[in-house]
């Protein structure tokens, strides 16, 4: 946890990330070179795709600014030891309920809609977590595979309420519910080809860096995650807590949803659903649930991303290519960890009211 | 790179991109270009080599790639999103590709439209009948083929092949284009056997293989002799079917070499038709098409070859449809024409021409179908 | 709905409990012995996609489906043990290299498997147990895959395994409690690879049942999530062999309901009829966890629970 106070070899840990690069580019450069491709071409056209020039940049960042989000919607639930993997469905939620507030705010001024679109779209988000935090909490109903199945329904409904009651009589052949005036558009960044989202993200990461660092509920947050018993004994109220951050991390969700129809589809569809939710879980876990470190690991793969483009275009790769550089990569990333001078473990949040007594946490000496 | 003395944000960031973006072209396409050649671009929204839609589309591009003085790029699995965007900026900055082919019908609106507005002088085409008049930029065009033909021949086939009258349609969603295809293939197998009935699953996804062998194998359980699909990759139906005994009718692309016992026919789509158009129109400096679409007379759409399991009579019947279909004679929807709920949907005496509006809107499935939208 | 077309939605949920069900039940089962010994690998997700591709590879290219599912038991081992030995890194987290296994998993099967979407493998075949029926969904329900029967039995002999045998007693106390494992003279790290190993490897049967089986052909949207769904599956069988064949069975049969309520001309809200499997479970898990034995019988040392 980050609480933890002395970091014994500060260099060696700042420079981990890095060591896991070269070593996880090595790795993937004998792979390429065992399948006939030259592996420094490939890695220059990779960087070139995702670092080389403003356009690359920008596609990185541009594909980043959603996963922001949703790696958000997975990393505050787990500073309380809770995993969360219904990230797609809240995502389905907010864009549907962003779409929903929008039908009902056409016409108002631009700045009332997107505010109700967003708050329309953390609340559906939220509800949907924090049903999952709340079957935890009182019914024992475990928060991951709750959290799942949650997600599979909400995405089911999503697509029943577009193609249904709230589809577009217009929207023939894609299903859609009735798009945004051109003009309620969220547009770009001043001067960047990336819309707002990405600033969003950003707020939200440093937001939910300090809140949960420097504040007394960060701090409530922690002895909840670390010790349950303990924050009950010292009158902390356990169950609002574990369902307030489910429900934050599903709004986070529900805001990239959000985000998804207001400034990129203009309306709520099937595409809006292409594994943001998914790709955060794996976020999460890179950024060590660091809410902070959440944005470099986004547009990590935000790049990877940009980059598989070229590589298809370039060298005639296949689309895995970049599927197995990431998987290389992480798990290089995650293996290094045992190089850390200082222990990190996610938080581990008991079940309410476990019945026999649990072992204590085994702390690898 | 730039000129900093006439520094402004769109400058710099046109300049930006470009500049560098230049450098990066490999030799092989600065010297096409150089040649007076072109690059087109290709996106598939799933794997190039899926049995069905990517595949159809990838196959073109296999043709074009012999053209001389075309160079083809592509990328596959690019999702209907901000990535598609990037993909096809990347093609007109990065690669100059003269026509992009965007196949995936959802990536039309906001996607293609987007792109088009930002980079003026670039070309795509998109697959789906989307493009209008005075609404969309003349930067953009759409092409699309009236594949319900073809669907209508399987049906034909089908119904002069199956024991039982009882078809089977694994479809994705109830959309205009499939219920087209769904009420086609039904009318044809209800011109030779007026008791015919058609089964409709509807996966709710355009690729979900165990969903689609699940539906598949309800539909025989029905008793469905002869399934057909609309569904990105028809693969696992033909299979299926296949395994079980039964009759299939392809759809995209040809599965004959799936299904060597029961494969009939199938309604393939011949995209080197349209895409050669437009990679003609741009390489001779000609205008650039708009709009191009077709059946089968226009070459647009095509059948697989009769398989062993079809009989003389059958093949008859649908080689006269056919000879109709290309002489521009035969008209699939015309009145009177019920729904499956029994309501008048085309009066008598009315009858739509492959270009009508009106069938670019249907919601209903006709007589003969059992189902709901 | 008229007598037929009940019957033939209940034959139908029987088949689809039948044939959709193995894949859950082996990975459910494999995650059953890795979790019993103390650790999660959510990776296998990414194992179940790389057995499907390496089986379907086999097959192709040995004539022997057979080498196909023993390939992707191979496959899945070879990631088991990935997972098993970085695992055992201090300060490495489960869940976390799990995740990152899946990518790689489903990445490698990816690039390698580009080549074996289009050529038909020789799939395995079914005992035809139903042949004594006219009734098509009836013979086709009970054409019953060896695999499902080679789960069930498998299901049985690992709840006897876990109370009865040596191994079993020494893979529950590794999981239960490090320090009384240590004490007892139990190798604790050895055992946990084991079990992730062995739970790696029936992941890579289950996805040769779908690449061999059912549907039986390769291509890249074969795994919907099954890995991740079968790994969620073993809390809600709550750690128990026997209650994960239950769980993959019901799985199976609600995922049946969609489809076959169409096939008999039900078909408005077919979404939410294919949701059917995820509430159903959801439901379930709501009605029977209780804030006291939500976790009866969930290894000590998971740290998904702890």
């Amino acid at each position: 946890m980050s609480a933890a106070p002395a970091r014994p070899r500060p260099l060696i840990d700042a420079l981990l990330p890095v060591a896991a690069l070269v070593i996880a580019l090595m790795l993937f450069s004998l792979f390429v070179a065992m399948e006939g491709q030259a592996p420094l071409e490939v890695l220059e056209t990779i960087f070139a795709g995702a670092f080389g020039d403003a356009f690359g940049w920008q596609n990185t960042l541009l594909r980043a600014a959603p996963l922001i989000l949703t790696g958000l919607a997975v990393a505050i639930p787990a500073r309380a030891g809770l995993v969360i993997i219904g990230g797609e469905g809240a995502l389905a939620f907010g864009a549907l309920g962003a779409a929903a507030a929008a039908l009902a705010l056409a016409g108002s001024p631009n700045p009332v809609i997107w505010l109700g679109m967003a708050l329309a779209g953390m609340l559906a988000g939220g509800l949907l977590i924090g049903f999952a935090g709340a079957l935890r909490q009182w019914r024992g109903v475990n928060e991951t595979i709750s959290s799942l199945l949650i997600s599979y329904i909400a995405v089911a409904l999503m697509n029943h309420f577009v193609e249904g009651p709230l589809r577009d009589p217009a929207s023939l052949n894609k299903p859609s519910t009735l798009p945004l005036a051109p003009e309620a558009m969220l547009g770009n960044l001043p001067g960047l080809d990336v819309h707002v989202g990405l600033a969003v993200g950003l707020v939200c990461a440093v937001l939910a860096w300090v809140f949960l660092r420097f504040t007394i509920w960060g701090f409530t947050v922690r002895v909840v995650g670390g010790n349950p018993r303990a924050a009950a004994m010292a009158g902390l109220a356990v169950t609002p807590w574990v369902i307030g951050l489910c429900a934050a991390g599903g709004a986070m969700a529900g805001l990239a949803g959000m985000l998804e129809v207001a400034a990129v589809h203009g309306s709520c569809n099937a595409s809006v659903l292409v594994g943001y939710g998914h790709a955060g879980i794996l976020i999460a876990f890179i950024a060590r649930q660091n809410p902070l470190a959440v944005i470099p690991a986004a547009i990590l793969i935000g790049g990877i991303g940009a980059a598989g483009s070229l590589l298809q275009r370039r060298l005639d790769m296949p689309d895995a290519t970049v599927l197995v550089l990431q998987g290389i990569l992480f798990v290089v990333l995650i293996a290094m960890e045992t190089l850390r001078g200082r222990a990190w473990r996610m938080p581990q949040l008991p079940a309410p009211r476990l019945a026999k007594a649990t072992p204590a946490p085994e702390e690898p000496a | 790179m730039q000129d900093r003395s006439r520094f402004s944000r769109r400058n710099f960031i046109k300049a930006a991109a470009a500049a560098p973006a230049l450098a990066l072209l490999p030799a092989a396409v600065r010297d096409a270009i150089a040649a007076g050649g072109i690059t087109v671009g290709f996106i598939y929204v799933g794997a190039r080599d899926d049995f069905g839609y990517n595949q159809a589309h990838a196959q073109a591009a296999a043709a074009l790639k012999k053209l001389p003085g075309v160079k083809v790029i592509e990328e596959e699995k690019v999702a209907e999103t901000v990535a598609v965007q990037k993909s096809m900026e990347a093609m007109i900055v990065q690669d100059k590709a003269a026509v992009i082919f965007a196949t995936s019908f959802g990536y039309f609106d906001p996607h293609v439209l987007k792109v088009a507005a930002k980079y003026p002088k670039a070309h795509i085409a998109h697959c789906g009948g989307m493009w209008t008049e005075g609404k969309h930029p003349k930067n953009v065009a759409s092409y699309f083929g009236y594949i319900d033909e073809c669907q209508y021949l399987n049906g034909v086939v089908a119904g002069l092949t199956s024991k039982t009258g009882k078809f089977g349609f694994v479809a994705a969603k109830p959309i205009p284009q499939v219920l087209r295809n769904i009420n086609a293939f039904t009318m044809g197998a209800r011109s030779v056997n007026p008791n015919a009935t058609t089964r409709v699953i509807f996966t709710g996804d355009w690729a979900m293989p165990v969903k689609e062998a699940e539906a598949a194998n309800s539909l025989l359980d029905q008793g469905c002799d002869v399934l057909t699909c609309h569904v990105d990759g028809p693969k696992v139906v033909v299979e299926t079917a296949e395994r079980r005994g039964a009759f299939s009718c392809g759809y995209h692309a040809s599965q004959a070499k799936l299904a060597p016992k029961g494969y009939l026919t199938g309604a393939e789509w011949d995209w080197v038709t349209p895409n050669t158009t437009f990679a003609k129109a741009l390489q001779e400096g000609k205008p650039f098409p708009n709009f191009v679409r077709g059946g089968l007379k226009e070459g647009f759409v095509k059948m697989s070859p009769y398989g062993a399991a079809v009989g003389e009579k059958a093949r008859k019947a649908a080689d006269d449809v056919k000879a109709k279909m290309l002489k521009g004679e035969f008209v699939i929807f015309k009145g009177p024409l019920k729904d499956n709920t029994g309501k008048e949907v085309i009066p008598a005496g009315k009858s739509f021409a492959q270009q009508a509006i009106e069938l670019e809107g249907m919601n209903y499935l006709v007589e003969g179908v059992i189902g709901s939208v | 709905m008229t007598i037929d077309a009940i019957t033939a939605v209940l034959l139908a949920m029987l088949g689809g409990a039948i044939r959709v069900s193995t894949p859950f039940l082996f990975v459910s089962l494999g995650e059953t012995i890795t979790e019993k010994a103390g650790r999660i690998n959510l990776g296998l997700e990414g194992t179940l996609v790389m057995g499907a591709m390496s089986a379907y590879a086999a097959s192709l290219h040995s004539g022997s489906p057979w080498l196909g599912v023993l390939a992707a038991a191979g496959a899945g081992a070879v990631f088991g043990l990935l997972h098993g030995l970085l695992a055992s890194l201090r300060r490495v987290n489960d869940i976390a290299l799990g995740i990152a296994l899946m990518l790689l998993g489903t990445g490698l099967a990816f690039y390698w498997g580009k080549a074996y979407i289009q050529p038909q493998a020789p799939t395995l075949s079914a005992f035809h147990l139903g042949a004594w029926s006219d009734s098509p969904a009836l013979r086709s329900a009970l054409d019953i895959n060896p695999l499902f029967i080679a789960g069930l039995l498998l299901a049985f002999a690992l709840h006897w395994a876990f109370a009865n045998t040596r191994i079993g007693l020494t893979l529950r106390l590794v999981g239960d409690s490090e320090a009384a494992a240590r004490a007892a003279g139990a190798a604790v790290i050895p055992t946990r690879i084991a079990a992730t190993v062995l739970g790696g490897a029936l992941a890579g049967v289950g996805g040769a049942f779908l690449s061999l089986f059912y549907p039986g052909s390769w291509n890249e949207g074969l795994s919907n999530g099954q890995g991740i769904m079968a790994v969620a599956l073993v809390i809600f069988a709550r750690w128990q062999p026997r209650r994960c064949v239950l769980a993959a069975l019901m799985f199976g049969a609600a995922g049946a309901i969609g489809p076959a309520l169409q096939s008999v001309g039900i078909s408005s809200g077919y979404y939410l009829f294919n949701a059917a499997p995820y509430a159903l479970t959801l439901l379930l898990m709501a009605l029977t966890c209780s804030r006291d034995t939500s976790l009866k019988g969930a290894p000590g040392e998971l740290s998904l629970n702890r």
